[in-house]
């Protein structure tokens, strides 16, 4: 039953002992605020670097040729490996492979439109690629099949491509030049995790056909559908035994064929951070524990400090229920209110840290230019951290209360 | 109204047993003015604790208002104290966070009196002790005095039908023990029991039997009729000191 006249009388308490008040409360703001800073850190920390990861896609693999440096099969190391089309089909339709797409080199690339013209990277490519860098179409659409099969001369460029050679003007559906060979714009993009956007994107077939390439390819970019390292490895292995049987290069020649797996990278960072999560944690509970040690030792001395008052209430008619009853609700109440302001500080800090990092950050933190994203605490972590303090508190002070509601009250009153 | 029978108690002190009280009988009559002398050690503070609930006895019989006090819980011994007995403290014993009206209060906040009425009753009784002004002080801004009337107001709020007093003139200079004295005497005028422990002579010469203890016995009791012959005594005692 809700009692006024007892808040009343253990507010006014609370109220005139301001000091014991705030020492008590601060041990449990202070250990709120600590958890909430150290959990949102590593929250921010690991969340950060995973959305870093996220742009591209995290089961990529990237595979590229060289020469090899291991005599195979009675062939002389120093012998270039040269991927061609079928070498794509065959990757194309391996067991693990999702998506594929094939590239082919084209070196320095001059684009001009009107007066303006630049040189820029021109990336050729399967449609698939989509499926591995996760490119953001401003407008338009990225290269598709249709290109592919038809050799279309179609043209995806960067915003700063647009940028250079269109100032305010439209683009799409405009020919720009690449080497003098005129192409038409189909889309405008930006990559999500990078801050230049000076790629253009064309279908690789038409690059072939156009600029001399023959069905020569220099790397495949592709996504595999293993969850776990072992699955990404073994889809790893198959590629580099499929591809060394057929050029005829030693399967542990690192040189004649290089990969990339972004999987592996992933899974290997995200267990570091299940580590610092580990620590953080470990670090937290012995700052919950440093809490509740802090509040026990004050309501210990609070108790004691107490015990004539006790032995006074007691000798004018206080029964030994409503003396606990009343210490440990003061206790109760400090510490609720201490750990929610704990909880809003602490909070509060990391929204901010969180807000002005966002503003400082501008587009760059939307591309991903960040390591400390979204620092915030699990709700229900912080409420369940409050109520362990306040429940510490709570029995810290029962005891020693229980015990001196006990003693007779002349041994109270003659505590000095 | 009071009936002691044979009471004894004892401390345990470490390995020793103290034995305090060895065989009490005495009875004190509703209105009564009494005061309880005895050199320090004689078990003056140990009686009066148990005749106000605070201690318990080891063997004999304590009947107060026909009623036995044996074998208490906390909290029945709780309530009778706050309905029975007033307590006047040589230290005073006031809740220094609190102030003059909240101190004289708070007997009541245990009686289960709604805030308001406690304080106006407070009021009543700080005003009829002379106290009025300093209602709102806290402890530490009064005197020995006015901290001793505020605690006799607070033994008196919940009226009870004893009032015992530990010393309560112990820490006052004379001037200001007579007047705690008068008003004691004003208080008993009203019917209520008053007994005091003392170990001063003329405190206990204002009061109307004299309860002298010697090593935990009643050693003689001076009774009103015989108090001019107890003033003889101690004039006497005071030559030889």
């Amino acid at each position: 039953m809700f009692d006024l006249d007892k808040w009343q009388e253990i507010l006014s308490t609370i109220k005139k002992n301001k000091m014991r008040t705030f020492l008590t409360g601060f041990s449990v703001a202070w250990g709120i605020f600590m958890l909430m800073i150290l959990l949102g850190s590593g929250n921010g920390l690991s969340n950060g670097v995973a959305a870093n990861f996220m742009n591209d896609a995290v089961n990529a693999m990237w595979i590229w040729t060289g020469e090899t440096t291991i005599a195979h099969q009675g062939l002389k190391p120093g012998r270039p490996i040269q991927f061609r089309n079928d070498d794509y089909d065959i990757i194309d339709k391996l067991p693990g492979v999702e998506s594929a797409s094939g590239r082919y080199f084209m070196g320095n690339t001059r684009y001009s439109y009107e007066n303006e013209s630049g040189e820029y990277t021109t990336v050729t490519c399967h449609p698939e690629l989509n499926d591995v860098e996760k490119m953001e179409l401003i407008e338009g659409r990225f290269i598709n099949e249709v290109d592919i099969l038809q050799n279309r001369k179609v043209v995806v460029i960067g915003k700063d491509i647009h940028t250079a050679l269109f100032k305010e003007k439209p683009a799409l559906g405009e020919y720009v030049k690449i080497n003098n060979v005129p192409f038409k714009i189909v889309g405008v993009c930006i990559e999500p995790g990078s801050t230049r956007n000076r790629n253009a994107y064309m279908p690789v077939s038409t690059a072939q056909k156009v600029f001399n390439g023959s069905n020569r390819l220099h790397n495949f970019a592709i996504t595999i559908n293993g969850k776990t390292l072992k699955e990404s490895q073994e889809i790893e292995e198959r590629i580099r035994n499929t591809f060394a049987r057929k050029h005829r290069f030693d399967v542990t020649d690192e040189s004649a064929l290089g990969m990339y797996n972004k999987m592996e990278n992933y899974i290997q960072t995200m267990r570091i951070f299940q580590a610092i999560k580990i620590f953080i944690w470990i670090i937290g509970i012995g700052t919950l524990i440093a809490g509740i040690v802090g509040v026990s030792n004050i309501m210990l001395i609070v108790v004691k400090e107490r015990t004539k008052e006790i032995g006074i209430r007691k000798a004018i008619g206080a029964s030994p229920a409503s003396v606990i009853g009343l210490i440990l609700l003061e206790s109760i109440l400090i510490t609720t209110v201490a750990g929610y302001i704990g909880l809003v500080l602490g909070t509060g800090l990391m929204e901010l840290v969180n807000y002005s990092m966002v503003q400082s950050a501008g587009d760059a933190a939307q591309q991903g230019e960040t390591v400390f994203l979204n620092p915030t605490v699990d709700f229900g972590v912080a409420v369940a951290a409050t109520l362990l303090l306040v429940v510490a508190g709570t029995l810290a002070g029962y005891i020693p209360a229980k015990r001196a509601a006990s003693i007779k009250p002349i041994v109270a009153l003659r505590d000095e | 109204m009071i009936t002691l029978n044979n009471i004894h108690k004892s401390y345990v002190m470490g390995s020793s047993k103290l034995h305090v009280l060895k065989g009490i009988d005495l009875d004190i009559e509703q209105g009564e003015f009494v005061s309880i002398m005895g050199s320090s050690g004689s078990g003056k503070s140990t009686l009066l604790n148990i005749l106000g609930m605070l201690d318990n006895y080891d063997d004999g019989s304590y009947h107060l208002d026909n009623r036995l006090i044996a074998d208490m819980s906390e909290k029945k011994a709780a309530q009778l104290r706050n309905e029975m007995v007033g307590f006047v403290f040589q230290s005073f014993n006031l809740i220094s966070f609190k102030n003059a009206m909240e101190n004289v209060a708070l007997p009541l906040y245990y009686k289960g009196v709604n805030r308001k009425k406690r304080n106006t009753m407070a009021m009543e009784y700080l005003e009829k002790l002379g106290l009025a002004p300093w209602a709102n002080h806290m402890p530490n801004e009064m005197s020995g005095g006015q901290k001793q009337r505020v605690a006799i107001a607070r033994a008196l709020i919940s009226q009870p039908k004893i009032i015992l007093a530990d010393e309560p003139t112990g820490a006052l200079d004379t001037t200001t023990s007579y007047e705690v004295m008068e008003i004691l005497k004003e208080i008993n005028g009203a019917g209520i029991t008053v007994i005091i422990v003392t170990h001063e002579h003329d405190i206990a010469a204002m009061t109307q039997k004299v309860v002298r203890l010697k090593d935990g016995r009643i050693d003689e009791i001076i009774r009103n009729g015989e108090l001019k012959a107890f003033r003889h005594t101690y004039t006497k005692e005071l030559e030889t000191a």
